[in-house]
C-alpha cells in the first residue's frame, strides 16, 4: 500500500533523511519511533507530498508520487487522511466547519448529512458541545481531537498520525488508540503513527519502525522490540539520557 | 572591488527577475483556475463584501478630500488668470484620469493587500496551507481565485465611486465657498470631460486591482518563520504593491493616452 525507497532529505546544510526505507501493507499499522527533532514529522509530509525530497521514491497503491505536481496530487490524496503535530486547524472556521470542511470539498452539500456526520466524529471524539467554538479557544488536547476528527471523517483507506495522543489525558489518549485500532479492524484502515508514546505503540502497532540519524534503524514487530538489546533501542525504550547512563556506570 | 559590485548588482537584479516571474506564473496559475476548476461562490461574496464593501468608507473620503483640496488649489491659481470656471474641468479630468484610480489603488493597497498577505501568510506559518493541500484543495483555487474575482469586479467600481464624490467634492467646494458661478463650472466641466476619459481611470483601476491581489497574495503565500515573517510578508505586500502600482500607472497613462488622447477634439 505505501512504500518508501531511499528517500533523503536535506533542508539547507542539514540532513534529515538519510535514506528511509519502509514498507507498510494494507491493513497494517505502523508505529515510529525516535528521538524528537529526528525527522518523523517531515517523513509523514513526505508521504502525502507535501514536501518533496532530494532523492527516494515513495509509491502509494502502486503510484509513484514523487513526479506529481499539486494537480495530480489532488488525486491520490482523498485517499489519505493526515493528523498533523500541531493539528492545524483552519482558524477561521469553528469547529463543526473543520470536521466538515473535508466533506463539502468531497462536494456533499446536503446540511443534515454533514450536521450528522460532524455529530457522529464529536461524540467519538468526545467534544460534544464544543461545535460553535473556534480553533483559537481550544484546549491543546482539544485541538489535536478535532484534526483527528477533520483526517477521518472523510473515511480514508490510509490514515497518517503524528503524535495522536501527545497532550491528552490518559483516558481520552486510551479511547483515541482504541480508536486507531478500532478503524484498523473494522474498516482494513492502513495507518502510520509517530509517537513518543510507548504504551500506544505496543498497543496500537503491528510493526514499529525507529528512525535513528536519518533511517530506519529497527523494524520489526513491537514484540521484537522489546527483546532487542541494542543499546540505543533500550535507551529509548527506558527514556535514559546519556547523562544517566555515564553516571550510572560511574556508581 | 569591481567585480564585487557587478555580482552584487547582478544578484539583486536575478532575484528582482524571479521575484517577477512567481507573480506572474502565480496570475497564470489562477486564470487558468478560474477557467478550468469548480467556482466557491460563498468564497467570492465574502471577498466582496471584504474588499468591496468594506472599503466603502476609506473610498469616499479620499475622493471626496482629495476633489475638495484639488478644487480649491486649481481655482487660486487659475482665478489670478481669471479662468476660474475652468476649475470643473481640470479636476474632472484629472480626477477620471489620474487621481481616482491613483489614490483609490493605494488606499486599497493599505486595507486590502495588507489584510491578505497577512491572512494568507499566517495560515502559511501556521501548516493551515499544508493542511489544505493535504485534504486535496488546490490553495490557488481556494485562495488566489476569489480574491483576484472580487479585486477585478471590486476595483473599477470603488474607482468610480471615488471619482464621482472626489468631482461631486470639487463641485460643492467651487460653489459654495469660493463661489464660481455653478453653471459655467458644470458647462465647463461637461464640455471637457469625455467617455475616455472614464473608460480610461476605469482601465487603469482593473489592471492595479490586479496588480495588488497578486502581489499581495504571492507575499503571504510565500511567508515564513512566524510571526515576524508574516509581518514582513505585509509590509512588503503594501510597499511592493504601492510601488507597483504608481510606476504603472506612469506606463498606463502613456499607454491609454495613445488610445484615448486626452482633451477636446
Ligand atoms: N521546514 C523546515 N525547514 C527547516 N528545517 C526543518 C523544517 N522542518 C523540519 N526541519 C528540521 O528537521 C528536523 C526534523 O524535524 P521533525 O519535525 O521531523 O522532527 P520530529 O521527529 O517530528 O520531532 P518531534 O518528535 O519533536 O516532533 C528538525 O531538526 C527540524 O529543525
Ligand atoms: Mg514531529
Amino acid at each position: 500500500m505505501i512504500a518508501v525507497h531511499g528517500l533523503v532529505k536535506r533542508i539547507g546544510t542539514q540532513d534529515i533523511l538519510r535514506g528511509v526505507d519502509l514498507d507498510v501493507a494494507r491493513g497494517e499499522t505502523l508505529a515510529i519511533i525516535g528521538r524528537s527533532g529526528g525527522g518523523k514529522s517531515v517523513l509523514l509530509k513526505h508521504l502525502v507530498g507535501l514536501m518533496k525530497p532530494n532523492a527516494g521514491e515513495i509509491w502509494i497503491e502502486g503510484q509513484n508520487i514523487i513526479p506529481m505536481n499539486e494537480r495530480q496530487l489532488a488525486m491520490i490524496r482523498p485517499k489519505i487522511g493526515i493528523l498533523f503535530q500541531g493539528a492545524a486547524l483552519f482558524d477561521s472556521m469553528t469547529v463543526e466547519e473543520n470536521i466538515a470542511f473535508p466533506l463539502r470539498e468531497a462536494g456533499e452539500r446536503d446540511p443534515k448529512v454533514l450536521r450528522e456526520k460532524v455529530h457522529q466524529m464529536l461524540e467519538v471524539m468526545e467534544l460534544q458541545g464544543e461545535e460553535k467554538k473556534m480553533p483559537v479557544n481550544l484546549s491543546g488536547g482539544m485541538k489535536k481531537r478535532v484534526g483527528l476528527a477533520r483526517a477521518i471523517v472523510r473515511r480514508p483507506s490510509c490514515i497518517l498520525y503524528d503524535e495522536p495522543t501527545s497532550g491528552l489525558d490518559p483516558v481520552v489518549s486510551d479511547s483515541i488508540n482504541r480508536l486507531i485500532r478500532r478503524l484498523q479492524q473494522r474498516f482494513g484502515v492502513t495507518s502510520i503513527a509517530v509517537t513518543h508514546d510507548m504504551k500506544n505503540a505496543f498497543h496500537v502497532a503491528d510493526r514499529v519502525a525507529y528512525l535513528h540519524e536519518g533511517r530506519v534503524y529497527f523494524h520489526g514487530t513491537p514484540r521484537e522490540l522489546e527483546k532487542t538489546n541494542d543499546a540505543i533501542i533500550q535507551d529509548f525504550l527506558l527514556g535514559r539520557s546519556e547523562e544517566q547512563r555515564a553516571s550510572g556506570e560511574k556508581l | 572591488m569591481i567585480v564585487r559590485l557587478f555580482n552584487a548588482l547582478g544578484g539583486a537584479f536575478l532575484a528582482f527577475l524571479q521575484y517577477l516571474g512567481e507573480v506572474v506564473l502565480l496570475a497564470a496559475d489562477t486564470f487558468r483556475s478560474i477557467f478550468t476548476h469548480k467556482f466557491r461562490w460563498k468564497l467570492f461574496f465574502n471577498q466582496i463584501v471584504e474588499i468591496g464593501l468594506l472599503s466603502q468608507v476609506v473610498v469616499v473620503i479620499t475622493g471626496g478630500f482629495t476633489g475638495a483640496v484639488f478644487s480649491a488649489q486649481t481655482f487660486f491659481q487659475f482665478n489670478k488668470l481669471g479662468m476660474g470656471s475652468a476649475t470643473g474641468a481640470v479636476v474632472s479630468v484629472a480626477i477620471c484620469r489620474e487621481l481616482g484610480p491613483v489614490l483609490t489603488a493605494l488606499m486599497v493597497a493599505g486595507r486590502v493587500g495588507a489584510a491578505m498577505s497577512a491572512e494568507i501568510g499566517t495560515m502559511k506559518v501556521t501548516e493551515q496551507i499544508d493542511a489544505l493541500r493535504a485534504l486535496a484543495v488546490y490553495p490557488t483555487d481556494y485562495l488566489v481565485v476569489p480574491r483576484a474575482l472580487a479585486m477585478m469586479i471590486s476595483m473599477p467600481l470603488l474607482v468610480a465611486e471615488c471619482i464621482a464624490v472626489g468631482i461631486a467634492a470639487g463641485y460643492f467646494i467651487a460653489i459654495f465657498l469660493l463661489e464660481i458661478n455653478g453653471t459655467y463650472y458644470m458647462a465647463n466641466m461637461v464640455r471637457w470631460t469625455r467617455n475616455r476619459d472614464i473608460i480610461m481611470g476605469l482601465s487603469k483601476a482593473f489592471c492595479f486591482g490586479i496588480l495588488i491581489v497578486f502581489i499581495s497574495c504571492h507575499k503571504g503565500l510565500t511567508a515564513r518563520e512566524g510571526a515576524v515573517g508574516v509581518g514582513r510578508a505585509t509590509t512588503e505586500a503594501v510597499v511592493n504593491s504601492s510601488l507597483a502600482v504608481l510606476i504603472c500607472n506612469f506606463f498606463l497613462t502613456m499607454l491609454l493616452n495613445i488610445i484615448y488622447p486626452a482633451g477636446y477634439q
